[in-house]
Protein backbone atom coordinates (compact mmCIF):
# COMPACT_ATOMS: atom_id res chain seq x y z
CA UNK A 1 0.00 0.00 0.00
CA UNK A 2 1.67 3.27 -1.10
CA UNK A 3 2.00 5.90 1.59
CA UNK A 4 1.46 9.61 1.31
CA UNK A 5 5.21 10.28 0.95
CA UNK A 6 5.27 8.57 -2.41
CA UNK A 7 2.67 10.94 -3.84
CA UNK A 8 4.62 13.84 -2.31
CA UNK A 9 7.67 12.54 -4.22
CA UNK A 10 5.61 12.49 -7.44
CA UNK A 11 4.42 16.04 -6.76
CA UNK A 12 7.98 17.29 -6.16
CA UNK A 13 9.25 15.42 -9.25
CA UNK A 14 6.49 17.00 -11.37
CA UNK A 15 7.44 20.45 -10.11
CA UNK A 16 11.14 19.86 -10.75
CA UNK A 17 10.71 18.28 -14.20
CA UNK A 18 8.62 21.26 -15.30
CA UNK A 19 11.25 23.75 -14.11
CA UNK A 20 14.18 21.66 -15.40
CA UNK A 21 12.52 21.42 -18.82
CA UNK A 22 12.46 25.22 -18.97
CA UNK A 23 16.10 25.69 -17.88
CA UNK A 24 18.05 22.81 -19.44
CA UNK A 25 18.28 21.89 -23.11
CA UNK A 26 18.50 18.11 -23.64
CA UNK A 27 22.04 16.96 -24.62
CA UNK A 28 20.90 15.48 -27.94
CA UNK A 29 19.39 18.85 -28.90
CA UNK A 30 22.52 20.75 -27.86
CA UNK A 31 24.69 18.39 -29.93
CA UNK A 32 22.41 18.86 -32.94
CA UNK A 33 22.56 22.66 -32.57
CA UNK A 34 26.37 22.58 -32.41
CA UNK A 35 26.51 20.40 -35.55
CA UNK A 36 24.05 22.72 -37.28
CA UNK A 37 26.27 25.70 -36.45
CA UNK A 38 29.30 23.93 -37.92
CA UNK A 39 27.45 22.98 -41.10
CA UNK A 40 25.58 26.24 -41.61
CA UNK A 41 26.26 27.90 -44.94
CA UNK A 42 24.53 31.25 -44.39
CA UNK A 43 26.31 33.96 -42.38
CA UNK A 44 23.07 35.14 -40.77
CA UNK A 45 22.26 31.52 -39.98
CA UNK A 46 25.66 30.95 -38.36
CA UNK A 47 25.32 34.10 -36.26
CA UNK A 48 21.79 33.13 -35.22
CA UNK A 49 22.90 29.64 -34.17
CA UNK A 50 25.78 31.28 -32.28
CA UNK A 51 23.27 33.38 -30.32
CA UNK A 52 21.17 30.28 -29.64
CA UNK A 53 24.20 28.40 -28.24
CA UNK A 54 25.29 31.43 -26.22
CA UNK A 55 21.76 31.71 -24.83
CA UNK A 56 21.81 28.08 -23.71
CA UNK A 57 25.10 28.74 -21.88
CA UNK A 58 23.67 31.86 -20.21
CA UNK A 59 20.51 29.98 -19.14
CA UNK A 60 22.25 26.88 -17.85
CA UNK A 61 25.06 28.87 -16.21
CA UNK A 62 22.70 31.22 -14.42
CA UNK A 63 19.81 28.84 -13.81
CA UNK A 64 17.59 31.02 -15.99
CA UNK A 65 14.77 29.99 -18.29
CA UNK A 66 16.02 29.25 -21.81
CA UNK A 67 12.87 30.74 -23.38
CA UNK A 68 10.21 32.92 -21.76
CA UNK A 69 7.37 30.69 -22.94
CA UNK A 70 6.59 28.36 -20.05
CA UNK A 71 4.28 26.54 -22.41
CA UNK A 72 1.19 24.43 -22.23
CA UNK A 73 2.14 21.70 -19.80
CA UNK A 74 2.02 18.15 -21.16
CA UNK A 75 3.05 15.11 -19.13
CA UNK A 76 3.66 11.50 -20.10
CA UNK A 77 3.41 9.01 -17.28
CA UNK A 78 5.17 5.73 -17.98
CA UNK A 79 3.97 3.17 -15.51
CA UNK A 80 6.01 0.19 -14.37
CA UNK A 81 4.33 -3.22 -14.62
CA UNK A 82 4.11 -3.64 -10.84
CA UNK A 83 3.76 0.02 -9.88
CA UNK A 84 1.54 0.15 -6.76
CA UNK A 85 0.60 3.84 -7.10
CA UNK A 86 -2.98 4.88 -7.78
CA UNK A 87 -2.94 6.79 -11.09
CA UNK A 88 -5.78 9.13 -10.08
CA UNK A 89 -3.64 10.20 -7.11
CA UNK A 90 -0.57 10.45 -9.37
CA UNK A 91 -2.50 12.78 -11.68
CA UNK A 92 -3.56 14.95 -8.76
CA UNK A 93 0.07 15.08 -7.57
CA UNK A 94 1.29 16.11 -11.05
CA UNK A 95 -1.28 18.90 -11.11
CA UNK A 96 -0.19 20.14 -7.68
CA UNK A 97 3.47 20.02 -8.77
CA UNK A 98 2.67 22.08 -11.87
CA UNK A 99 0.81 24.67 -9.79
CA UNK A 100 3.60 24.86 -7.23
CA UNK A 101 6.26 25.34 -9.92
CA UNK A 102 4.19 28.17 -11.42
CA UNK A 103 3.53 30.01 -8.16
CA UNK A 104 6.71 29.28 -6.25
CA UNK A 105 9.34 29.84 -8.98
CA UNK A 106 7.41 32.00 -10.28
CA UNK A 107 6.68 31.00 -13.89
CA UNK A 108 4.56 32.83 -16.43
CA UNK A 109 0.96 31.59 -16.25
CA UNK A 110 -0.42 30.71 -19.69
CA UNK A 111 -3.61 28.68 -19.15
CA UNK A 112 -6.75 30.60 -20.12
CA UNK A 113 -10.42 29.70 -20.73
CA UNK A 114 -10.90 29.36 -24.50
CA UNK A 115 -13.83 31.80 -24.61
CA UNK A 116 -13.48 34.22 -21.69
CA UNK A 117 -9.64 34.11 -21.93
CA UNK A 118 -9.55 34.31 -18.11
CA UNK A 119 -6.17 33.13 -16.85
CA UNK A 120 -6.12 30.55 -14.03
CA UNK A 121 -2.65 31.88 -13.09
CA UNK A 122 -1.49 28.33 -12.26
CA UNK A 123 -0.75 26.74 -15.68
CA UNK A 124 -3.42 24.19 -14.79
CA UNK A 125 -7.10 24.14 -15.68
CA UNK A 126 -9.75 21.96 -17.26
CA UNK A 127 -7.85 19.04 -18.86
CA UNK A 128 -4.52 20.76 -18.12
CA UNK A 129 -1.84 19.57 -17.70
CA UNK A 130 -2.52 17.31 -20.67
CA UNK A 131 -1.81 13.79 -19.41
CA UNK A 132 -0.74 10.73 -21.40
CA UNK A 133 -0.28 7.29 -19.85
CA UNK A 134 1.89 4.51 -21.22
CA UNK A 135 2.64 1.01 -20.03
CA UNK A 136 6.06 0.14 -21.49
CA UNK A 137 7.02 -3.50 -22.03
CA UNK A 138 10.02 -5.07 -20.33
CA UNK A 139 12.54 -4.11 -23.03
CA UNK A 140 11.34 -0.52 -23.03
CA UNK A 141 11.39 -0.36 -19.21
CA UNK A 142 15.00 -1.52 -19.28
CA UNK A 143 15.93 1.09 -21.88
CA UNK A 144 14.27 3.82 -19.81
CA UNK A 145 15.84 2.65 -16.55
CA UNK A 146 12.36 2.19 -15.15
CA UNK A 147 12.04 -0.33 -12.31
CA UNK A 148 9.12 -2.76 -12.52
CA UNK A 149 7.46 -1.00 -9.59
CA UNK A 150 8.56 2.51 -10.67
CA UNK A 151 7.01 5.44 -12.47
CA UNK A 152 8.53 7.82 -15.02
CA UNK A 153 7.30 11.35 -15.64
CA UNK A 154 8.25 13.28 -18.74
CA UNK A 155 7.29 16.95 -18.96
CA UNK A 156 7.06 18.66 -22.33
CA UNK A 157 5.94 22.25 -21.71
CA UNK A 158 5.05 23.17 -25.27
CA UNK A 159 5.78 26.67 -26.50
CA UNK A 160 2.91 28.27 -28.38
CA UNK A 161 5.00 29.50 -31.28
CA UNK A 162 5.62 25.94 -32.33
CA UNK A 163 2.35 24.42 -31.06
CA UNK A 164 0.40 26.92 -33.19
CA UNK A 165 2.16 25.30 -36.14
CA UNK A 166 0.29 21.98 -35.82
CA UNK A 167 -1.37 20.28 -38.75
CA UNK A 168 -3.65 17.29 -39.47
CA UNK A 169 -4.66 15.89 -42.83
CA UNK A 170 -6.86 12.88 -43.51
CA UNK A 171 -5.44 11.35 -46.68
CA UNK A 172 -7.08 8.41 -48.45
CA UNK A 173 -5.26 5.33 -49.80
CA UNK A 174 -5.35 6.60 -53.40
CA UNK A 175 -3.24 9.62 -52.34
CA UNK A 176 -0.31 7.29 -51.67
CA UNK A 177 2.71 7.77 -49.44
CA UNK A 178 3.98 10.57 -51.67
CA UNK A 179 1.10 12.77 -50.53
CA UNK A 180 2.07 12.15 -46.92
CA UNK A 181 5.69 13.14 -47.55
CA UNK A 182 4.69 16.22 -49.55
CA UNK A 183 2.30 17.29 -46.80
CA UNK A 184 4.99 17.11 -44.10
CA UNK A 185 7.33 19.30 -46.17
CA UNK A 186 4.50 21.73 -47.01
CA UNK A 187 3.79 22.09 -43.29
CA UNK A 188 7.44 23.00 -42.66
CA UNK A 189 7.30 25.62 -45.43
CA UNK A 190 3.93 26.99 -44.26
CA UNK A 191 5.23 27.28 -40.70
CA UNK A 192 8.29 29.07 -42.10
CA UNK A 193 9.93 31.32 -39.50
CA UNK A 194 7.14 31.12 -36.90
CA UNK A 195 8.04 28.00 -34.85
CA UNK A 196 11.65 29.16 -34.16
CA UNK A 197 13.61 27.00 -36.60
CA UNK A 198 15.71 24.93 -36.64
CA UNK A 199 12.80 22.83 -35.42
CA UNK A 200 12.26 19.24 -34.46
CA UNK A 201 9.49 17.72 -36.55
CA UNK A 202 7.10 15.25 -34.94
CA UNK A 203 4.98 13.28 -37.39
CA UNK A 204 2.04 11.07 -36.53
CA UNK A 205 1.07 8.60 -39.23
CA UNK A 206 -1.98 6.36 -39.25
CA UNK A 207 -4.49 5.65 -36.49
CA UNK A 208 -7.49 7.95 -36.18
CA UNK A 209 -7.52 11.75 -36.15
CA UNK A 210 -7.09 11.94 -32.36
CA UNK A 211 -4.51 9.15 -32.14
CA UNK A 212 -2.56 10.56 -35.08
CA UNK A 213 -2.30 14.01 -33.47
CA UNK A 214 -1.15 12.45 -30.18
CA UNK A 215 1.48 10.38 -32.01
CA UNK A 216 2.88 13.50 -33.66
CA UNK A 217 3.41 15.01 -30.19
CA UNK A 218 4.76 11.70 -28.86
CA UNK A 219 7.38 11.71 -31.62
CA UNK A 220 8.93 14.78 -29.99
CA UNK A 221 9.92 12.70 -26.95
CA UNK A 222 12.25 10.54 -28.99
CA UNK A 223 15.89 11.68 -28.64
CA UNK A 224 17.28 13.14 -31.86
CA UNK A 225 19.07 10.66 -34.08
CA UNK A 226 17.15 7.60 -32.92
CA UNK A 227 15.23 6.17 -35.84
CA UNK A 228 11.96 4.27 -35.79
CA UNK A 229 12.38 0.55 -35.19
CA UNK A 230 10.24 -0.07 -38.27
CA UNK A 231 12.67 0.11 -41.26
CA UNK A 232 9.92 1.31 -43.63
CA UNK A 233 9.19 4.24 -41.32
CA UNK A 234 12.89 4.88 -40.60
CA UNK A 235 13.53 5.28 -44.34
CA UNK A 236 10.81 7.94 -44.59
CA UNK A 237 12.27 9.75 -41.57
CA UNK A 238 15.71 9.93 -43.18
CA UNK A 239 14.32 11.00 -46.55
CA UNK A 240 12.18 13.79 -45.10
CA UNK A 241 14.96 15.00 -42.81
CA UNK A 242 17.31 15.45 -45.77
CA UNK A 243 14.64 17.09 -47.92
CA UNK A 244 13.60 19.54 -45.16
CA UNK A 245 17.16 20.82 -44.86
CA UNK A 246 17.19 21.56 -48.59
CA UNK A 247 14.32 24.07 -48.25
CA UNK A 248 16.60 26.94 -47.21
CA UNK A 249 14.32 28.33 -44.48
CA UNK A 250 17.23 28.32 -42.04
CA UNK A 251 17.64 29.48 -38.44
CA UNK A 252 14.73 31.74 -37.40
CA UNK A 253 13.49 31.64 -41.00
CA UNK A 254 16.06 34.17 -42.18
CA UNK A 255 17.58 31.75 -44.69
CA UNK A 256 20.17 29.01 -44.35
CA UNK A 257 20.71 25.30 -44.25
CA UNK A 258 19.52 24.40 -40.73
CA UNK A 259 15.75 24.29 -41.10
CA UNK A 260 15.23 21.23 -38.89
CA UNK A 261 17.36 19.43 -36.29
CA UNK A 262 15.60 16.13 -36.75
CA UNK A 263 12.37 14.39 -37.67
CA UNK A 264 10.63 11.44 -36.05
CA UNK A 265 7.57 9.52 -37.21
CA UNK A 266 5.39 7.59 -34.77
CA UNK A 267 2.93 5.34 -36.57
CA UNK A 268 -0.17 3.29 -35.84
CA UNK A 269 -2.23 0.92 -37.93
CA UNK A 270 -5.15 2.66 -39.54
CA UNK A 271 -8.42 2.02 -41.37
CA UNK A 272 -8.49 0.53 -44.89
CA UNK A 273 -10.03 3.78 -46.17
CA UNK A 274 -7.69 6.30 -44.63
CA UNK A 275 -4.16 7.51 -43.99
CA UNK A 276 -4.10 10.35 -41.48
CA UNK A 277 -0.94 12.37 -41.00
CA UNK A 278 -0.29 14.94 -38.29
CA UNK A 279 2.65 17.29 -37.87
CA UNK A 280 3.67 18.82 -34.55
CA UNK A 281 6.66 21.14 -34.65
CA UNK A 282 8.99 21.70 -31.72
CA UNK A 283 11.13 24.83 -31.52
CA UNK A 284 14.91 24.61 -31.11
CA UNK A 285 14.40 25.37 -27.41
CA UNK A 286 13.06 21.84 -27.10
CA UNK A 287 11.78 21.74 -23.54
CA UNK A 288 11.77 18.12 -22.41
CA UNK A 289 12.67 16.68 -19.02
CA UNK A 290 12.00 13.45 -17.15
CA UNK A 291 12.10 11.98 -13.67
CA UNK A 292 12.17 8.29 -12.83
CA UNK A 293 10.66 7.60 -9.44
CA UNK A 294 11.20 4.41 -7.48
CA UNK A 295 8.79 3.22 -4.81
CA UNK A 296 11.50 3.97 -2.25
CA UNK A 297 10.96 7.63 -3.20
CA UNK A 298 14.35 7.94 -4.94
CA UNK A 299 14.16 10.19 -8.00
CA UNK A 300 16.55 10.20 -10.96
CA UNK A 301 16.25 13.22 -13.25
CA UNK A 302 17.00 13.01 -16.96
CA UNK A 303 15.63 14.11 -20.33
CA UNK B 1 25.02 56.97 -41.69
CA UNK B 2 27.08 58.58 -38.94
CA UNK B 3 29.94 56.77 -37.25
CA UNK B 4 30.24 58.44 -33.85
CA UNK B 5 27.77 57.11 -31.30
CA UNK B 6 28.11 60.33 -29.30
CA UNK B 7 27.25 62.80 -32.02
CA UNK B 8 24.03 64.78 -32.40
CA UNK B 9 22.10 62.29 -34.52
CA UNK B 10 22.75 59.55 -31.97
CA UNK B 11 21.59 61.81 -29.17
CA UNK B 12 18.45 62.49 -31.18
CA UNK B 13 17.87 58.78 -31.57
CA UNK B 14 19.13 58.57 -35.13
CA UNK B 15 21.23 55.60 -36.16
CA UNK B 16 24.97 55.53 -35.59
CA UNK B 17 27.39 52.75 -36.31
CA UNK B 18 29.79 50.74 -34.15
CA UNK B 19 33.18 49.49 -35.26
CA UNK B 20 31.77 45.96 -35.67
CA UNK B 21 29.26 47.15 -38.24
CA UNK B 22 26.25 46.98 -35.93
CA UNK B 23 24.14 50.13 -35.98
CA UNK B 24 23.21 51.73 -32.66
CA UNK B 25 19.80 53.23 -32.00
CA UNK B 26 18.33 54.92 -28.96
CA UNK B 27 14.59 54.84 -28.28
CA UNK B 28 12.21 56.58 -28.10
CA UNK B 29 13.10 58.34 -31.34
CA UNK B 30 13.01 62.14 -31.42
CA UNK B 31 12.81 62.14 -35.20
CA UNK B 32 9.96 59.92 -36.42
CA UNK B 33 11.66 59.63 -39.83
CA UNK B 34 14.93 58.33 -38.34
CA UNK B 35 14.42 54.71 -39.47
CA UNK B 36 13.35 55.34 -43.04
CA UNK B 37 16.81 54.68 -44.46
CA UNK B 38 17.41 51.38 -42.65
CA UNK B 39 17.70 48.42 -45.02
CA UNK B 40 16.66 44.79 -44.64
CA UNK B 41 19.60 42.70 -43.44
CA UNK B 42 21.29 45.46 -41.41
CA UNK B 43 22.27 44.45 -37.87
CA UNK B 44 21.78 46.70 -34.90
CA UNK B 45 21.60 47.07 -31.12
CA UNK B 46 19.45 49.44 -29.18
CA UNK B 47 19.54 51.38 -25.93
CA UNK B 48 16.89 53.27 -24.03
CA UNK B 49 13.27 52.28 -23.69
CA UNK B 50 11.48 49.30 -25.22
CA UNK B 51 7.73 48.82 -24.78
CA UNK B 52 6.44 45.26 -24.31
CA UNK B 53 3.07 44.47 -25.88
CA UNK B 54 1.13 41.31 -26.69
CA UNK B 55 -2.09 39.90 -28.23
CA UNK B 56 -4.42 40.77 -25.33
CA UNK B 57 -2.91 44.25 -24.89
CA UNK B 58 -3.58 45.14 -28.53
CA UNK B 59 -7.06 43.62 -28.47
CA UNK B 60 -7.78 45.87 -25.45
CA UNK B 61 -6.33 48.96 -27.16
CA UNK B 62 -7.76 48.56 -30.66
CA UNK B 63 -10.85 46.36 -30.30
CA UNK B 64 -12.04 47.62 -26.90
CA UNK B 65 -10.83 51.22 -27.26
CA UNK B 66 -8.83 51.26 -24.02
CA UNK B 67 -6.26 53.98 -24.66
CA UNK B 68 -2.95 53.56 -22.85
CA UNK B 69 -1.49 56.55 -21.02
CA UNK B 70 2.09 55.53 -21.90
CA UNK B 71 3.51 57.68 -24.72
CA UNK B 72 4.24 55.43 -27.72
CA UNK B 73 5.43 58.16 -30.09
CA UNK B 74 8.76 57.16 -31.62
CA UNK B 75 8.68 53.95 -29.64
CA UNK B 76 10.08 50.55 -30.39
CA UNK B 77 7.74 47.77 -29.28
CA UNK B 78 8.62 44.19 -28.47
CA UNK B 79 6.16 41.30 -28.75
CA UNK B 80 6.41 39.76 -25.30
CA UNK B 81 4.67 38.54 -22.17
CA UNK B 82 7.35 38.26 -19.51
CA UNK B 83 7.92 36.06 -16.49
CA UNK B 84 7.98 38.50 -13.55
CA UNK B 85 8.08 38.54 -9.77
CA UNK B 86 5.76 41.03 -8.07
CA UNK B 87 7.53 43.36 -5.64
CA UNK B 88 4.63 45.62 -4.71
CA UNK B 89 1.74 47.58 -6.25
CA UNK B 90 2.66 48.17 -9.90
CA UNK B 91 6.25 47.08 -9.24
CA UNK B 92 7.81 44.01 -10.81
CA UNK B 93 11.23 42.50 -11.29
CA UNK B 94 12.26 40.45 -14.28
CA UNK B 95 12.46 36.64 -14.12
CA UNK B 96 12.62 35.92 -17.85
CA UNK B 97 11.74 38.17 -20.75
CA UNK B 98 11.74 36.92 -24.33
CA UNK B 99 9.99 37.43 -27.64
CA UNK B 100 6.93 35.80 -29.15
CA UNK B 101 5.70 35.13 -32.70
CA UNK B 102 4.69 38.40 -34.35
CA UNK B 103 2.40 37.22 -37.15
CA UNK B 104 -0.54 36.75 -34.76
CA UNK B 105 -0.56 40.51 -34.11
CA UNK B 106 -0.12 41.59 -37.72
CA UNK B 107 -3.47 43.38 -37.98
CA UNK B 108 -2.46 46.00 -35.40
CA UNK B 109 0.55 47.35 -37.34
CA UNK B 110 -1.32 50.24 -38.96
CA UNK B 111 -3.02 51.35 -35.75
CA UNK B 112 0.24 51.32 -33.84
CA UNK B 113 2.03 53.43 -36.45
CA UNK B 114 -0.85 55.73 -37.48
CA UNK B 115 -2.62 56.30 -34.16
CA UNK B 116 0.31 56.09 -31.75
CA UNK B 117 3.47 56.99 -33.68
CA UNK B 118 5.22 53.66 -33.14
CA UNK B 119 8.10 53.28 -35.60
CA UNK B 120 9.72 49.91 -34.85
CA UNK B 121 8.51 46.48 -33.78
CA UNK B 122 10.83 43.80 -32.41
CA UNK B 123 9.59 40.25 -32.80
CA UNK B 124 10.28 36.87 -34.24
CA UNK B 125 8.97 35.26 -37.40
CA UNK B 126 8.05 38.56 -39.08
CA UNK B 127 4.88 40.48 -39.76
CA UNK B 128 2.92 39.54 -42.86
CA UNK B 129 3.38 41.04 -46.32
CA UNK B 130 0.42 43.42 -45.88
CA UNK B 131 2.36 45.24 -43.16
CA UNK B 132 5.02 46.26 -45.71
CA UNK B 133 2.98 49.17 -47.19
CA UNK B 134 2.34 50.40 -43.63
CA UNK B 135 6.08 50.39 -42.90
CA UNK B 136 6.65 52.26 -46.17
CA UNK B 137 4.02 54.88 -45.35
CA UNK B 138 5.28 55.63 -41.84
CA UNK B 139 9.02 54.92 -42.22
CA UNK B 140 8.76 51.94 -39.90
CA UNK B 141 10.82 48.78 -39.54
CA UNK B 142 10.40 45.27 -38.20
CA UNK B 143 13.40 44.08 -36.22
CA UNK B 144 14.07 40.35 -35.96
CA UNK B 145 15.39 38.97 -32.70
CA UNK B 146 16.53 35.39 -32.12
CA UNK B 147 13.38 33.69 -30.86
CA UNK B 148 13.75 31.50 -27.82
CA UNK B 149 16.95 33.22 -26.73
CA UNK B 150 15.24 34.77 -23.73
CA UNK B 151 18.00 34.24 -21.16
CA UNK B 152 20.29 36.49 -23.18
CA UNK B 153 17.53 39.06 -23.70
CA UNK B 154 16.80 39.11 -20.00
CA UNK B 155 20.41 40.01 -19.19
CA UNK B 156 20.13 42.99 -21.57
CA UNK B 157 17.04 44.40 -19.83
CA UNK B 158 18.10 46.63 -16.97
CA UNK B 159 14.74 47.26 -15.33
CA UNK B 160 10.98 47.14 -15.64
CA UNK B 161 10.15 50.82 -15.34
CA UNK B 162 6.38 50.86 -15.71
CA UNK B 163 3.36 48.67 -16.39
CA UNK B 164 -0.19 49.30 -17.63
CA UNK B 165 -3.16 46.96 -18.17
CA UNK B 166 -2.08 44.87 -15.17
CA UNK B 167 -5.41 43.04 -15.28
CA UNK B 168 -4.15 41.37 -18.48
CA UNK B 169 -1.18 39.79 -16.65
CA UNK B 170 1.12 38.64 -18.13
CA UNK B 171 -0.03 40.40 -21.34
CA UNK B 172 0.33 43.91 -19.95
CA UNK B 173 1.89 46.97 -21.55
CA UNK B 174 5.44 46.95 -20.15
CA UNK B 175 8.12 49.61 -20.17
CA UNK B 176 11.63 48.15 -20.13
CA UNK B 177 14.96 49.98 -19.89
CA UNK B 178 17.54 48.21 -22.07
CA UNK B 179 21.24 48.42 -22.82
CA UNK B 180 23.05 46.85 -25.80
CA UNK B 181 19.80 45.11 -26.69
CA UNK B 182 20.32 42.73 -29.58
CA UNK B 183 21.71 41.86 -31.97
CA UNK B 184 18.66 42.59 -34.06
CA UNK B 185 18.33 42.29 -37.83
CA UNK B 186 16.16 44.55 -39.95
CA UNK B 187 13.77 41.85 -41.19
CA UNK B 188 11.35 44.21 -42.93
CA UNK B 189 12.20 47.75 -44.03
CA UNK B 190 10.40 50.86 -45.23
CA UNK B 191 11.32 50.11 -48.85
CA UNK B 192 9.05 47.11 -49.35
CA UNK B 193 11.59 44.40 -48.51
CA UNK B 194 10.87 41.49 -46.20
CA UNK B 195 13.54 38.86 -45.65
CA UNK B 196 10.76 36.47 -44.62
CA UNK B 197 8.88 36.88 -47.89
CA UNK B 198 12.09 36.30 -49.83
CA UNK B 199 13.08 33.18 -47.89
CA UNK B 200 9.56 31.71 -48.07
CA UNK B 201 9.28 32.33 -51.84
CA UNK B 202 12.61 30.56 -52.33
CA UNK B 203 11.53 27.66 -50.08
CA UNK B 204 8.35 27.18 -52.15
CA UNK B 205 10.42 27.01 -55.33
CA UNK B 206 12.78 24.48 -53.79
CA UNK B 207 9.85 22.40 -52.49
CA UNK B 208 8.40 22.26 -56.01
CA UNK B 209 11.75 20.85 -57.19
CA UNK B 210 11.90 18.29 -54.35
CA UNK B 211 8.36 16.89 -54.68
CA UNK B 212 8.89 14.92 -57.94
CA UNK B 213 11.68 12.84 -56.35
CA UNK B 214 9.70 11.86 -53.22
Amino acid sequence: MPDRDQYAAVEEAAKQTYIRALKLVPPDVKDALRRAAEDETSETGRKTLGIILENIDVAEGGEMLVCQDTGTVVFWVQVGHDCPLNLADVEAAVRRGTERATVEHPLRPNAVHPVTRKNTMTNTGRHLPAMHYEFPDEAERERLGLADDGLRLTCLPKGSGSENMSFLKMFVPADGVTAVKRFVLECIVDAGPKPCPPTIVGVGLGGTADLCAALAKRALLRPLGRRSEDPVIAKIEAELETAANELGIGPMGLGGRATILGLAVEHAHTHITQNPVAVNLQCWAARRSSATIGTDGAVVYGF
Amino acid sequence: MTTNPHDQSAAAGGPSSDSDGELRLTFPLQDLDALRELRAGQRLRIDGTVIGIRDATQIAIFDCGERPTMDLSGAVLIHTAPNVRKLGPGRYEKVCIGTTTSARMNRFTRGLMHDYGVRAIIGKGGLLADSLPVLQEFGGVYLAITGGAAALETTQIEAIEDVEFEELMPECLWKFRVKDFGPLIVGMDAHGRSLYEEVTAEARERLAAIVPRL
